[in-house]
């Protein structure tokens, strides 16, 4: 009875989207609407001495200015991871309190009747700062005599975390090994940098005492607890609405500052206020992602199994914990296995605060990390043993699903060789080789390069979750009385197109044209508490909670089709829409209609027809792939340049192809970003360097190549329908397939390894030093 | 991104502009295609109180072919105010100049080309931006007004520095002109972006022309290596009278950065940027060395 689960429905968000009718946060206009200004620290480190807002305050046109000490009643910006359990966890406040900590931090805010004015204004407030010096970068802040960013404690260190499992220890493992390899790898700060900046609107209704408050938000229902605690008020007198949100990538999974100081700014000043993030703001005090730099250690044997994984890890917090800062490293932790059975695995992680942006859940949160140090193990070890790295890999995949890693997860199920075979066979990986032997022959640096991801997605189960809870999710379904049908989901898609596919599945369930299907989500004031959406969740968890409220909706829709058609519920079939028994029909809508009229209910039964359901996962997803990327290397420039690239993806079932080939597009351009482009810099002096897109290199159209995506589709045994995730797949698997093509283009040469970005320069720079070592000249 | 508030004016003749300018002097921008003002204003590093929009003025755009001095063969001019795409979308250009078409292409990307003037960006004299190597290379010249009338300055004495060029308070660059071309010349620009801004990390411009089985004449430029783009004179030197054999170019190009203090910063270190500039200059050289000859044929 499938029409539409598994086809290439065209987005019904698309039309609004693209013709400019959406309505994000600075669509929104309110009468007497007040604007907001943010004064952010120009210092990395600096003691507050004084603030003189008296020149602010007589601007013309300004309502208000407030700095930290109208603020401190307001409690911290939440955290809400529960690993490792003995962080440190200082107070975040939402203004700067005697002290800031990192480069754009927030010391003052304007209230005003125009933007302009605010944006003047901020001029005019008067701080002095007693600069310090600053924790610049991890390896800085663990020095001895480092300045110490919070008070109280005399080291930078939040937290030590370890991990250590497997069927070997390490000792054993590396004693067995016939060579362990050791190498320092880092993943570089990035900048999430959704199309659409953060943006806040608060309104507060004096007469009924609720603040209605609109965030471009990932998860508008955490936000509304959350700033709830911070502000000392019911959740009942908050309303949370996340209107069109123009991406997130993790950076909108948060809770910031500026949503409790805008609850308290339209609270203070009876007026409706609006901040909306500029992209500077954007790069300074949104979070950034990755911030790992360590140490790894592989243990194999000549045959070339990988018998164990070291991995110490420097873990560049920022100066305060975000919502799931501290739990990133410990998800690189647990993914450490990546595709493959590896008897044991180890990772230590120091947690360092610096004075810097805080680094937090950005697109893959943790599995690109793990994904790019065990991919680059993999050709690593490939290289020294002088074996093919798809003889490698194939030697390491775990046969058996579900199977167990040492880090302790359980992979659902899987196919690896499936996918890595059709990713040969798709990119004519032998083809590609043999163009690789022709033009090694005439001097060009032409690589190839593989990577078998696995990730986890669907998060996941409550108690397995690194918030410590909020793994369920939920859906409502309302059938009106002619048979159209809401579905209100407490997931809250911002780009990935659940307004289509979840009315997919509504649509084939209940038989109904799509456009009888509505889907909505995104405002606590009008819905049943959800999670939202992030860590490819929404359809394997939300659609299956919207799968479950289809199925009670169905059943008792069809107690009273049976009632009607006066057959037994077991004699009633209900297919495409239509009730039948005893020969006569009844559709959807006819017994919509007759469940709101109520006038013939079976004995017992309700009137109306509408189900909530909430689903609790039993395990996460584990979807994977491989991909292969084929680069050239200019030998006098370092430019790579991408010829080919090549993804197979399993994702689980598809209910639409067209949002999975989106979703692994948009995300292969992200994790090549990271691999050839992006890098947040910060100097010795915490100043950030890279504070426009002048100067952060988003990857471009005209630098990538025609993507090929493919394939392969494993069901997941976790959930009913089968779907795994697929919103974080391209960005887990493209870097290091980049990183290990220009490796291996850059091999003859004797080059074994290059830090990401790969900017021309580096790669040049690898050229130099392998020439070098090679006693040739430069 | 709230620029502090100014005034506007978009004159329809010159006069009126340069009467602007010099009623509101160092208050006063000037606008043409706005991407290096607009960012400036918007991040406030920039604070004009009055903006003078040039794109009114007729005799600011356009591309002509023009005589500059009696008897002397035609060359080209092209008003201050002209964009980029309208030079890279030049037949004109494309036929006499292909240096010019192909620098015009290799600008930003499609919405700065369609916006950004060639007069913005050689006012702005920014160390990375790509027309100051091609002017170099072409040995353009510089027409400024001014309230008292008209002067002309060579692109070499034009770029003084950083972010400085010799247009005076008051002045308005008028147009750029480009001397005829011999037979049996060519150009080309090799430039390897920064990827985030597309500024150049490092850019040559070659125009030279080849006869007898050597190059008779050469002129290089190169922008985004120093603060103020330059003309290697050793390489420009070593190249006339060269083979056209790869390894005589390569040698003569070894000296494309010598005596320069290259910049240095995040997206490029001193060492590389001189590497870029020996490396680029041959690839320049040699392709243009290649249409020079496929001009002549």
């Amino acid at each position: 009875m499938t029409s539409y689960i598994g086809k290439p429905v065209r987005r019904k968000e698309d039309r609004r989207m693209i013709q400019g009718l959406a309505t994000y946060v600075d669509d929104i206009e309110l009468s007497d609407l007040c604007h907001v200004a943010i004064l952010r620290s120009p210092h990395a480190h600096a003691r507050i001495t004084s603030i003189d807002r008296s020149a602010a305050l007589a601007h013309a046109g300004v309502i208000d200015v407030v700095s930290g000490e109208d603020t401190k009643h307001i409690g911290t910006v939440p955290v809400a991871s529960a690993v490792p359990p003995d962080k440190r966890t200082p107070r975040t406040p939402v203004l700067a309190e005697h002290k800031v900590r990192f480069v754009g931090e927030p010391v003052a805010a304007v209230v005003a009747t125009t933007k302009e004015a605010a944006r003047d204004a901020l001029e005019l407030v008067a701080v002095d700062y007693d600069v310090l010096p600053a924790a610049s970068s991890p390896e800085a802040a663990l020095r001895p005599g480092a300045p110490i960013l919070h008070e109280g404690v005399d080291t930078n260190l939040a937290f030590e975390w370890k991990l250590e499992g497997g069927e070997l220890t390490w000792k054993e493992a590396s004693e067995r090994a016939e060579r362990v390899l050791e190498q320092r790898m880092e993943n570089q700060r990035l900048a999430p940098i959704p199309m659409e900046p953060r943006g806040v609107i608060a309104r507060f209704d004096p007469g009924r005492g609720e603040i209605t408050l609109w965030t471009s938000t990932q998860i508008p229902h955490l936000v509304r607890t959350f700033v709830a605690i911070q502000l000392g008020i019911p959740e009942t007198k908050l309303r949370v609405i996340a209107p069109d949100v123009g991406g997130g990538f993790g950076s909108k999974l948060n809770v910031y500052r500026e949503e409790g100081l805008l609850c308290f700014l339209a609270q203070r000043t009876r007026k409706p206020v609006k901040w909306i993030e500029r992209r500077t703001e954007n790069f300074q005090a949104t979070i950034h992602g990755r911030g790992q730099v360590g140490n790894v250690k592989v243990a194999f044997t000549a045959e070339g199994k990988i018998l164990g994984i070291h991995y110490d890890v420097l873990a560049d917090l920022g100066a305060y914990h975000q919502l799931l800062t501290p739990a990133m490293p410990a998800i690189t932790g647990l993914m450490l296995s990546g595709s493959y059975a590896i008897p044991h695995i180890t990772i230590r992680v120091k947690g360092v605060f610096t004075n810097r942006m805080s680094t937090d859940a950005y697109r893959g949160a943790g599995r690109p990390e793990a994904t790019f140090i065990v991919e680059r193990i993999a050709d690593m070890v490939a290289a020294e043993l002088e074996m093919d790295p798809v003889e490698l890999r194939r030697a390491n995949f775990p046969r058996a699903f579900p199977y167990k890693t040492a880090t302790g997860l359980t992979y659902d199920s899987g196919d690896y060789v499936k996918a890595l075979d059709k990713a040969l066979q798709v990119s004519d990986y032998r083809g590609l080789r043999r163009a690789q032997e022709e033009a090694r022959d005439k001097g060009r640096l032409f690589g190839i390069g593989l990577s078998s991801y696995v990730e986890i997605c669907a998060l996941g189960p409550s108690g397995a979750m690194p918030t410590g809870g909020f793994g369920w999710e939920s859906a409502t379904v309302k059938v009106h009385p002619t048979g159209s049908v809401t579905v209100m989901s407490g997931a809250s898609p911002h780009g990935q197109g659940q307004e289509t596919s979840f009315a997919q599945i509504a649509a084939d369930m209940l038989g109904l044209d799509i456009e009888d299907v509505q889907v909505k989500h995104g405002d606590t004031g009008t819905m049943q508490y959800g999670v939202g959406t992030f860590g490819s969740r929404a359809t394997a968890v939300g659609g299956t909670a919207l799968y479950q409220a289809l199925e009670q909706v169905i059943a008792k829709a069809k107690r009273l089709a049976a009632h009607l058609l006066g057959a037994p519920v077991a004699g009633v079939r209900f297919e495409n829409g239509k009730f039948s028994a005893n020969g006569r029909v009844l559709t959807f809508g006819e017994v919509a209609f007759a469940a709101h009229g109520a006038a013939k209910l079976p004995p017992g039964d309700t009137p109306g027809l509408e189900a909530t359901s909430f689903f609790e996962p039993s395990n996460f997803t584990f979807p994977f792939g491989s991909h292969v990327c084929v680069v050239e290397v200019d030998a006098e420039t370092g430019e790579v340049e991408i010829l080919r690239y090549f993804a197979v993806d399993d994702c689980g079932k598809v209910i639409n192809p067209l949002l999975v080939d989106g979703q692994v597009h948009g995300g292969i351009a992200q994790g090549l970003g990271q691999a050839l482009f992006e890098r947040v810099v910060y100097d010795d002096e915490g100043q950030l360097l890279t504070g426009t897109l002048m100067d952060y290199a988003l990857p471009k159209a005209h630098q990538l190549p025609r993507f090929t995506t493919e394939r392969t589709e494993t069901p997941s045994p976790v959930n009913p329908l089968g779907v795994k995730g697929v919103g974080e797949a391209g960005t887990i698997g493209s870097t290091p397939a980049l990183v290990n093509a220009v490796v291996d283009a850059l091999a003859p040469l004797g080059v074994k390894h290059v830090d990401m970005p790969l900017t021309p320069e580096r790669v040049w720079n690898a050229i130099e030093e392998a020439k070098r070592a090679r006693g040739g000249v430069s | 991104m709230i620029p502090t508030s100014f005034e506007y004016a978009a004159p329809a003749s010159l006069n009126q502009a340069l009467a602007l300018l010099q009623k509101y002097g160092e208050d006063a921008k000037i606008l043409t295609g706005g991407h290096s003002l607009i960012p400036l204003m918007k991040l406030r590093l920039a604070r004009p109180s009055m903006v003078i929009d040039l794109r009114k003025i007729k005799r600011l755009s356009g591309i002509h072919r023009k005589q500059f001095e009696p008897e002397k063969p035609v060359g080209l001019e092209i008003g201050a105010a002209t964009t980029h795409a309208e030079i890279q979308r030049s037949e004109v250009v494309h036929k006499g100049w292909p240096l010019l078409s192909e620098t015009a292409g290799e600008i930003g990307d499609m919405q700065v080309r369609n916006a950004g003037t060639i007069g913005g960006s050689v006012v702005h004299a920014d160390p990375a931006a790509d027309w100051p190597a091609a002017l170099l290379a072409c040995g353009a010249t510089l027409v400024l007004a001014g309230l008292q009338g008209e002067r002309t300055v060579p692109a070499e004495d034009f770029f003084v520095g950083l972010m400085e060029s010799a247009i005076r308070p008051g002045e308005i660059l008028v147009a750029i002109r480009f001397p005829a071309r011999a037979k049996g010349s060519s150009g080309a620009y090799r430039k390897l972006a920064q990827s985030a801004s597309g500024f150049a990390l490092t850019g040559v411009a070659v125009e030279l022309s080849v006869g007898d089985g050597q190059i008779a004449t050469a002129r290089v430029g190169i922008t985004g290596v120093a603060e103020k783009a330059y003309r290697p004179r050793r390489t420009e030197e070593a190249l006339v009278g060269c083979t056209l054999a790869e390894d005589a170019i390569r040698n003569a190009c070894a000296f494309a950065a010598e005596g320069i203090e290259p910049l240095a910063d995040i997206h490029a270190s001193a060492r590389y940027r001189a590497h870029l500039a020996r490396v680029l200059t041959r690839r320049a050289t040699l392709a243009a060395v290649e249409r020079a000859r496929g001009s002549k044929r």
